[in-house]
């Protein structure tokens, strides 16, 4: 008896690992496209709020074209354009740089209505009880203005964790990138579609519930 | 350094397939804010009102849609479904596709929506001899949609972008059809440069025609 030779194979526990490993490349990628997004976003909503015209006109629309463009085009175009001039990030650099300016854009909005939230009459007693403008900032600003606008923050991020599967045109072997080889090579699509459905989902339910119950509680 | 020289005639010649395919890019966001629109609804109220098998059922999709990333639930439509021998068209996919992904976003906003308007209201309209149906309709949904108009809008412009996620699911619309000259000419960063800026005057005209039609509909 010949044994019928098949190119494709059943999936193993070594795919599981393959699938653990592409799940924390996800994890890596993401955590730090939002790190790095988020304090320069913060940066940008800073600006946004103090320099009103100014920011109005120049920062404004160039944030606004990141949050027009879909992710995906903008991560073809920055990895086809920076060998242009001469830089060379490879998918994962690209994908991060990509990310991180694409979270800025969002977090900016995010960290303007935050400072936004803080009451102006609020402030000026600060001032005048003779709290400086950066101790006004770090010890006024940030815990109310914060608090107001976390949730949204947590909506940002998780969105960025969601999206950058994206990075997977790049050729970055992330969670969906690792998913779509084996199905590829196992012919299990549904099984392998739901592990990893079941990642992402067991990721940012949690995390998306629990901003919902600090929103409630805080409103109160 | 920069000895890099752009072609833009190839991108030129096939501008006007590239406006169609951009066409085909707002019908299929179009369709699919429709069908979720109805099928969000449905889900916001069974979510509300009911009990049971039917509520866990509007539950799961609902988070289903909003926890896990937009890619997946596409890959989920096209290789997923074929494990029990489904094989949609690349516009079904994409279309099935949005639509879950906005029914689950836009049953959120209406639950919102719903919550806002105080019961008192439909007791209020019932007491005054209008039959449940006129009350949602004359008296509810004219409150609610107020509210929900401009999330309604935001995800209108979500759906445009996206459906670029169809290029990787082999549909023609405006970003499938980039890649396809792309990859035949080689000129990748012109001809996605150019379908970033189509992008863009999309966005901006939903935005635009969008806050036209707020200014006609909320005059009072």
């Amino acid at each position: 008896m010949q044994q019928s030779i098949s190119f494709f194979s059943g999936f193993g526990i070594n795919d599981l690992w393959f699938l653990g490993e592409a799940a924390l490349r996800t994890l890596w990628i993401s955590a730090v496209s939002i790190s790095a997004g988020t304090v320069l976003g913060i940066l940008f909503g800073w600006i946004l709020y103090e320099a009103k015209f100014l920011g109005a006109v120049t920062l404004a629309p160039v944030l606004d074209i990141f949050r027009s463009v879909p992710l995906i085009i903008q991560l073809v175009l920055f990895y086809n354009f920076a060998p242009i001039i001469g830089l060379d990030f490879g998918p994962f650099g690209s994908g991060i740089v990509v990310l991180t300016i694409y979270t800025a854009s969002l977090v900016a909005n995010v960290a303007r209505g935050g400072i936004e939230a803080v009451g102006k009459p609020m402030r000026r007693a600060a001032r005048s009880l003779g709290l400086s403008y950066w101790q006004d900032m770090r010890h006024v600003v940030l815990p109310i203005g914060g608090r107001a606008v976390f949730p949204s923050w947590v909506g940002v991020a998780l969105g960025v964790m969601k999206d950058s599967a994206l990075v997977s045109v790049l050729g970055y072997v992330e969670l969906l990138k690792a998913s779509q080889i084996l199905i590829t090579r196992t012919q299990e699509p549904f099984l392998i579609l739901a592990i990893a459905g079941a990642f992402y989902f067991a990721l940012s339910y949690p995390i998306s519930r629990y901003a919902a119950q600090l929103e409630k509680r805080w409103a109160q | 350094m920069f000895d890099y020289n752009f072609h833009w005639r190839p991108v030129m010649k096939s501008l006007p397939d590239l406006l169609e395919a951009g066409l085909l890019t707002l019908q299929v966001a179009t369709l699919s804010m429709i069908v979720g629109i109805i099928i969000g609804l449905a889900l916001a109220l069974i979510r509300l009102h009911l009990r049971g098998p039917l509520h866990w059922f509007a539950s799961a999709w609902i988070e289903l849609a909003r926890n896990t990333p937009a890619l997946f639930q596409l890959f989920f439509f096209g290789f997923g479904l074929g494990a029990f021998g489904l094989h949609l068209s690349p516009f079904t996919i994409v279309l099935a596709g949005l639509s879950f992904n906005c029914a689950g976003y836009l049953a959120e906003n209406f639950r919102g929506g719903f919550q806002s308007v105080p019961d008192t209201q439909l007791r209020a309209a019932r007491s005054l001899g209008m039959s449940a149906w006129q009350a949602y309709t004359r008296i509810i949904i004219p409150q609610v949609f107020r509210i929900v108009y401009h999330p309604l809008t935001n995800q209108l412009v979500w759906a445009v972008l996206m459906s670029s996620l169809g290029m990787l699911v082999g549909f023609r619309e405006l970003s499938g059809e980039t890649q396809f000259f792309a990859s035949r000419t080689f000129r990748i960063f012109e001809y996605f440069a150019v379908t970033a800026i189509i992008y863009y005057v999309i966005v901006k005209v939903i935005l635009g025609a969008s806050r036209l039609l707020a200014w006609r509909l909320f005059r009072y």
